[in-house]
């Protein structure tokens, strides 16, 4: 089953069209992943679908009873956060927040959210710590958690494996593959390692030069002669 | 010699409302802070010195004129930051300085620059009014019950603006709240503390309670402690040495924020 249809479409930023004419299908179970260079539109399409900001043109289809609401997202780190006091289950609980609409106060189901979703990621020992203390891999951990607490068909993660250390790294993909394998959550990964997440995804989008340069299975996209020099030509 | 202070019934009352706005001002400050909006505050205490020119010129009530003139300005600023075209900083920069400068031209064209405008720039410890007063209380009640209903929003939205929109948060709203109830923090507050020097009283607890909380229950917790307690300090400092109300309670903030830099440096 189709959960997002993408038909036509023109993203860009500043008036300007980065990728026009974009045509791709996000289906249940999917680890999908988006590849390219900086400035090709990766983070613009995030954007889109998430309804941050409107396309130029072309349609975002949902599948009926999905909505971008539930899409868990994981955004990139910001400069505030780096020095924000804040408890990790703070952070974790916030992402409980687009579902509460005006009631002011986490109750008892909120909590437990929170709590299973930190248990999901073995994240649960650090829950009082605080975020900016802890190391990048736990935080992106911390990140993953809230986007869970917010919706858990759908994942869309915005390069999460920058900054991190190789070790945190592969750690991180360990968990992303385990969520889509085992849980059945539906994964789409904007990336700049190309190698390491093509390890475990399941489907690619590779962007660049105003289109889409590739759509399929991931399987199909390393023999070609675009996924062969993006993964390092000279081998 | 409290007893003594506190017989004063303009003293008593300026105790009254700067211990309201300074609880105000803490908490909102937390957010501001950790937004990089810390000189929203100056930005709008300008403003506010200016729309309080221009009432005493025209005889009005100088609340009832600031107050609107002060949330619109706040609004604009939000709004001029969050458009990429002018930077937030410059346009805070833009808007205070002209702000100011009209105030002064006006008042300069009628009562002239007399002590009144000194005030308005420094703080008076005589400036409220019994009706000030019931205002003031009034408007500091709601801005405290507005935060708390709106604490986690705030929180989340402080936190990671772009997963709160993504999510489904109006952030654009609490913002828009969060400036607001600021406006009507640094009008009420200016009166007491000054237009120069008012935005410490956003910016100092906050600072003074990220150097030792790692929560941000307890950063807003301490921060609101450590705001009443400075400003208070400050109120008596300010009797006793007989020292203007908003340099003192200034001086104070800055001690307690280099003690707690002190105590958070030794723990890292």
């Amino acid at each position: 089953m189709n959960l997002v249809e993408i038909r036509d479409l023109t993203i860009g930023y500043d008036g300007k069209p980065v990728v026009s004419g974009l045509n791709f299908d996000i289906s249940a179970g999917d680890y999908l992943c988006v590849l390219g260079e900086n400035g090709s539109g990766k983070s613009s399409l995030v954007k889109a679908i998430l309804g941050l900001k409107s396309a130029y043109s072309g349609h975002i289809h949902f599948a009926p009873g999905f909505s971008r609401r539930e899409i868990g997202y994981m955004p990139q780190k910001t400069e505030v956060q780096r020095d924000f006091p804040a408890g990790v289950f703070e952070v974790v609980l916030s992402g409980c927040q687009g579902a509460m609409g005006f009631k002011p106060f986490y109750g008892k189901a909120e909590k437990l959210r929170a709590a299973s979703a930190m248990e999901r990621l073995g994240i649960d020992g650090i829950r009082n710590e605080c975020y900016r203390n802890l190391s990048g891999g736990q935080q992106q951990r911390v990140l993953l958690a809230r986007a869970l607490c917010s919706a858990d068909k759908m994942i869309l993660l915005d390069e999460p494996t920058t900054a991190l250390d190789p070790l945190a790294t592969a750690e991180f993909y360990r968990i992303i593959e385990r969520l889509n394998r085992d849980d059945g959550v539906t994964v789409v990964m904007v990336s700049h390692d190309t190698a390491g997440a093509l390890e475990s995804s399941t489907k690619v989008l590779h962007l660049g030069g105003n289109e889409s340069l590739f759509f399929g299975e991931t399987a199909e996209y390393v023999k070609t002669r675009l996924g062969k020099k993006f993964l390092g030509g000279g081998d | 010699m409290l007893l003594e202070m506190f017989s004063y019934s303009f003293i008593t009352r300026a105790v009254v409302v700067g211990s309201l706005v300074s609880l105000c001002a803490s908490l909102l400050g937390v957010s501001l802070v950790l937004k990089r909006y810390s000189m929203i505050g100056d930005g709008l205490s300008h403003v506010s010195f200016g729309a309080m020119s221009v009432a005493a010129a025209m005889n009005v009530a100088p609340l009832a004129l600031s107050v609107p003139v002060v949330l619109a300005a706040a609004f604009l600023l939000l709004r001029l930051s969050e458009s990429s075209r002018i930077r937030g900083d410059a346009a805070i920069a833009v808007i205070s300085s002209s702000a100011l400068a009209v105030g002064v031209i006006v008042t300069s064209l009628t009562t002239g620059l007399n002590t009144d405008v000194c005030n308005f720039m420094f703080g008076s410890v005589l400036a409220m009014t019994k009706s000030d007063v019931l205002l003031s209380v009034v408007l500091s009640v709601i801005v405290i019950a507005v935060f708390v209903v709106f604490y986690n929003k705030i929180f989340a939205v402080t936190f990671d603006e772009s997963f709160s929109r993504a999510t489904g948060v109006r952030a654009g709203l609490y913002n828009t709240v969060i400036a607001l109830l600021t406006a009507v923090t640094i009008v009420l507050g200016m009166r007491i503390m000054g237009a120069l020097l008012i935005s410490s009283l956003v910016i100092f607890p906050a600072l003074s309670a990220m150097r030792v909380c790692r929560r941000f229950k307890t950063v807003v917790l301490l921060s609101a402690g450590l705001s009443l307690g400075c400003f208070l300090l400050g109120m008596a400092a300010s009797y006793a040495f007989e020292t203007p109300v908003g340099a003192s309670v200034v001086v104070a903030d800055l001690f307690v924020f280099a003690l707690f830099s002190l105590i958070g440096g030794g723990k890292r």
